[in-house]
């Protein structure tokens, strides 16, 4: 078959994935949904000759399941009570979208065809790589080397989201401290 | 265009969650899908017919690869939404220290 026989049909089952994710009542089982979503990008992007991508977010979803399992699984889950006007509010706004979908189908006609990019810096990445940076995989060679800075931006922001994270996390134990020591 | 098309529904499928549950743990798993429906149209738009992975090889033709920008920046973006999620998922844990409940609707103390 060709590759985009397969990425149709690796896109449907993770929208498939994802309606299943968002509906479910059970937290569990809406999270291993999510993994099934994940885990066909990661398909998707061996099919699309991107294997550091493929592994990379790979990673990404054990690490997202792991956090989100440990974090939201032994909660006492309250079900969402469905009200009227809550289904009112689903049913506008399936149509609103519905209605962009139907608006967006002229913009992704102006596209280039699929497998005919008009992208055309990387020319220069894939003829001079090599020869200017010494990496064999152009991928490394364009984040550690054109786009460092990129990278350095990229690992301050993840610096300071799991700083962020951890400052949080420190403030309930701290109050919980002062709660155990003033009782 | 096909295959755009089916992107930009899954995108649209996160966007239905984030507006419409009420549930925390749902719309961050919404705001996920988002995120992955994002990165992959990025690598879908660079994809070009009958092109390898932009790994230097003896004997391959240096022509017939795909694009390597679009997948350095994905690969800066995956890590990016791995901390962005692991901020939203303490977020979401130190509110429901607070209020008991995931449910949006009853955590109204900051709208007043």
């Amino acid at each position: 078959m060709p590759t985009e026989t397969w990425l149709i049909f690796i896109l449907i089952f993770m929208i498939l994935g994802s309606i299943t994710a968002l509906e479910l009542k059970d937290i569990l089982s809406s999270i291993i949904s999510i993994g099934i979503v994940g885990l066909g990008v990661s398909v998707a992007f061996l099919f699309m000759q991107a294997p550091d991508l493929a592994i990379v977010q790979f990673l990404f979803e054990i690490f997202a399941m792991i956090i989100l399992l440990r974090a939201f699984l032994k909660k006492d889950y309250h079900q969402e009570s469905t009200s009227r006007l809550n289904w009112l509010l689903s049913g506008v706004t399936i149509i609103v979208l519905i209605a962009i979908f139907l608006f967006s189908i002229s913009v992704f006609n102006a596209l280039p065809p699929f497998g005919q990019p008009l992208l055309t810096t990387a020319e220069h990445y894939i003829a001079h790589g090599a020869a200017e940076t010494g990496a064999a995989n152009l991928v490394a060679s364009v984040i550690l080397d054109y786009r460092a800075y990129d990278t350095l931006g990229e690992i301050t922001v993840l610096f300071t989201a799991i700083l962020g994270s951890l400052t949080i996390l420190r403030i309930q134990s701290q109050r919980k401290k002062e709660g155990s020591e003033s009782s | 265009m096909t295959v755009y098309l089916l992107c930009f529904l899954l995108f649209l499928v996160g966007f239905y969650g984030v507006l419409t549950k009420r549930d925390l743990v749902k719309i961050i798993l919404s705001l996920t899908i988002m995120g992955y429906a994002v990165n992959l149209f990025l690598i879908l738009f660079a994809y070009r017919d009958q092109a390898l992975f932009p790994i230097l090889k003896e004997g391959v033709n240096m022509e017939a690869m795909v694009d390597p920008l679009p997948q350095a920046l994905v690969l800066t973006s995956i890590v990016i939404e791995l901390g962005t999620t692991a901020l939203l998922v303490t977020i979401a844990l130190k509110l429901f220290q607070k209020y008991k409940t995931f449910d949006i609707t009853k955590i109204r103390r900051l709208s007043g």
